[in-house]
């Protein structure tokens, strides 16, 4: 690893003012700072926290926590595809090796295209190199189909760095979280690739590997397949025919969004999340907690004119984005309420909210994205109001107590 | 040389939507398309240009408590006629640009314009500065449409312009620059653009 620093060390006057690359120093800088902890501390004089872990350690993390739910996407995108061919024989590292293929120029490019415009940016306005991307370049590819047009990808990167994050100011200012913008991009620019029943399992075969599909394949998520239902029972069925029960959709051996479809995935990102303290307890269980009694209320009330709310309350947490919506996105500290009290109101409603659209709103079939914009643009609100009333309960008790 | 900067200030420094964000709502409703936009910004100047004169020319008569009334009278019988003209002339335009054209009436650039300049100035000059305010909305109307329906249709007044071999290799039309929020974003990123160019109209 000296190698490294010694490189880094003998290269750095270069980007230095004064220096051959001093255009590239905040590129230089965001790479030597990704790789060491910075040399430089806080100015004296004034009151400082100090911590060893800075925004890039914390993304690191949060990266390392998607990690199970990445792998398997990449185990399920290949296995929905063997299922869509028919076979009955999984081999395991085919699998994984043609999900990998898959989501790799996904990867590359919204990475490519987030990273560029972000350092353009710092560049531009002579600031630092914000890591901000890490986490969204890949998140944005696991909430997407695994075979989303790369252009249609770029594209929305590109909208969501640019509108949601850099005119706001760049990371840690945005109001909105940037992976959903994009994620709503996709949805409302391109429907058709976007969600009905043709793009939840990859027909291709990337690189020459594996056998493709017909273009006439087609293969509903299961939240997809609810809307042509009508009750009373629900009969949710695999790209095989075969009936998909609460363990599978736990598991997540159902289509869905690359990285998204892993309940028990997810749970062990939560787990890293939590014990390292990144991620707020009380948002994840508020969501599950509002998403538990919105579905219950809707099990009480079924109609056959909502064919969603006949799905018993405990399964609609484990199917389409609901969990990943909890763990990974409602949990975004920049976007989430910062109060204490605030973050259980934030949670609960992002949860009722998002089981609201996919119960009573049968043109989405899935509503956990739009909950967690939504309830992202309420978050000062909601901040707000618990301040207030904090200072105003304050009030109240030092007029009492002095009369 | 007065009357010029009154005619070509507002094109650009002193554009209605650009600088003043008057007119917002109905650049959200007309622009999906081209031909809608070029037609409701014509409108528009015609009836800002005429009721610029016609106010400035009865302004020594106003009473000043109720001018507002007298305006709204002056805009709507405007509006009513020019709606008229469009229905039968254009037909089909005046049904996509449905409720818009009446609702011109409402347009805060004319109450703006009427109160701002018509009520303190000669009719020639009022003249000028409705049509250059009306210039400066259209201007703003059809870029913001030239993209909406570029982006989102493949289209330039219903004329397909994206070739047909781009579909074919995968290219599909932005469904979101038909909505509402796309025509927000792209007047947003002409007003960035207009300010980077303009130095001096950018908050200090």
């Amino acid at each position: 690893m000296s190698r490294l620093r010694n490189y880094l060390d003998k290269v750095k006057p270069n980007f230095e003012p004064g220096g051959k690359y001093h255009a590239f120093h905040s590129v230089f800088d965001g790479f030597e700072t990704f790789l060491y902890t910075p040399r430089t501390t806080s100015a004296p004089g004034s009151v400082h926290i100090h911590d060893s872990i800075d925004a890039k350690r914390t993304m690191i993390i949060v990266v390392l926590s998607l990690l199970p739910c990445f792998l398997f996407g990449m185990y399920n995108t290949g296995y929905q595809h063997w299922l869509a061919l028919g076979e009955t024989v999984m081999p395991f590292w085919d699998l994984v090796l043609y999900g990998f293929l898959t989501i790799l120029p996904r990867v590359v490019v919204a990475y490519v295209v987030g990273l560029g415009i972000e350092f353009a940016f710092a560049q531009w306005r002579r600031e630092e190199i914000q890591e901000g991307f890490l986490v969204t370049g890949i998140i944005v590819t696991m909430i997407c189909p695994a075979e989303i047009p790369l252009w249609m990808l770029a594209v929305a990167v590109a909208f969501a760095v640019v509108f949601a994050k850099e005119v706001f100011g760049g990371t840690g200012y945005n109001v909105v979280n940037i992976a959903l913008i994009a994620r709503a991009f996709l949805f409302f620019a391109y429907p058709a690739q976007m969600s009905g029943d043709k793009v939840y399992v990859a027909t291709g075969a990337p690189f020459g590997f594996g056998t493709p599909l017909p273009d006439t394949f087609t293969g509903a998520t299961p939240l997809g397949q609810i809307a042509t239902q009508n009750g009373p029972d629900i009969v949710l069925t695999g790209i095989n025919g075969q009936v998909i029960d609460a363990w599978q959709a736990f598991v997540g051996l159902i289509p869905g969004s690359f990285g998204e479809t892993s309940t028990l995935c997810i749970l062990i990102g939560a787990v890293l999340l939590l014990a390292t303290g990144i991620a707020s307890w009380r948002i994840m269980l508020s969501v599950v907690v509002g998403g538990l009694v919105t579905g219950l209320i809707a099990n009480a009330f079924t109609s056959p004119l909502y064919p969603a709310s006949f799905i018993p309350a405990g399964e609609q947490l484990l199917l389409g984005g609901f969990a990943f919506a909890a763990v990974f996105m409602a949990t975004d500290p920049v976007t989430a309420a910062r109060t204490t009290t605030g973050k259980y109101i934030y949670g609960f409603l992002i949860g009722a909210i998002a089981i609201i659209i996919r119960t009573y709103n049968t043109g989405y079939p899935e509503g956990a994205m739009l909950a967690v914009l939504l309830m992202n643009c309420f978050a000062p609100l909601i901040d707000h109001c618990v301040v207030q009333a904090n200072i105003n309960r304050r009030l109240k008790r030092a007029k009492t107590s002095r009369a | 040389m007065a009357n010029k900067s009154v005619f070509f200030n507002p094109l650009s420094k002193d554009n209605p939507v650009l600088v003043q964000i008057l007119g917002i709502c109905s650049v959200l409703a007309v622009t999906a398309k081209l031909e809608p936009a070029l037609v409701m910004g014509l409108s528009v100047i015609a009836v800002l240009a005429f009721s610029n004169v016609i106010i400035s020319l009865i302004r020594n008569t106003i009473p000043t408590n109720i001018r507002i009334i007298v305006q709204l009278v002056v805009v709507a019988g405007l509006v009513v006629t020019v709606s008229q003209l469009l229905e039968a002339y254009a037909y089909d335009v005046s049904k996509q640009l449905s409720v818009f054209i009446g609702l011109i009436i409402t347009n805060c650039i004319l109450m703006g314009r009427l109160e701002a300049f018509a009520m303190a100035n000669r009719p020639w000059p009022s003249f000028l500065d409705g049509v250059g305010n009306g210039l400066g909305y259209t201007i703003i109307l059809v870029i913001v449409a030239f993209f909406r329906e570029l982006l989102g249709s493949g289209t330039l007044f219903g004329y397909q312009v994206v070739p047909q071999c781009f579909y074919e290799a995968g290219y599909v039309n932005n469904g979101l620059m038909i909505l509402p929020p796309m025509a927000l974003i792209t007047v947003a990123c002409i007003i960035w653009v207009h300010r980077s160019l303009n130095k001096d109209l950018q908050d200090k």
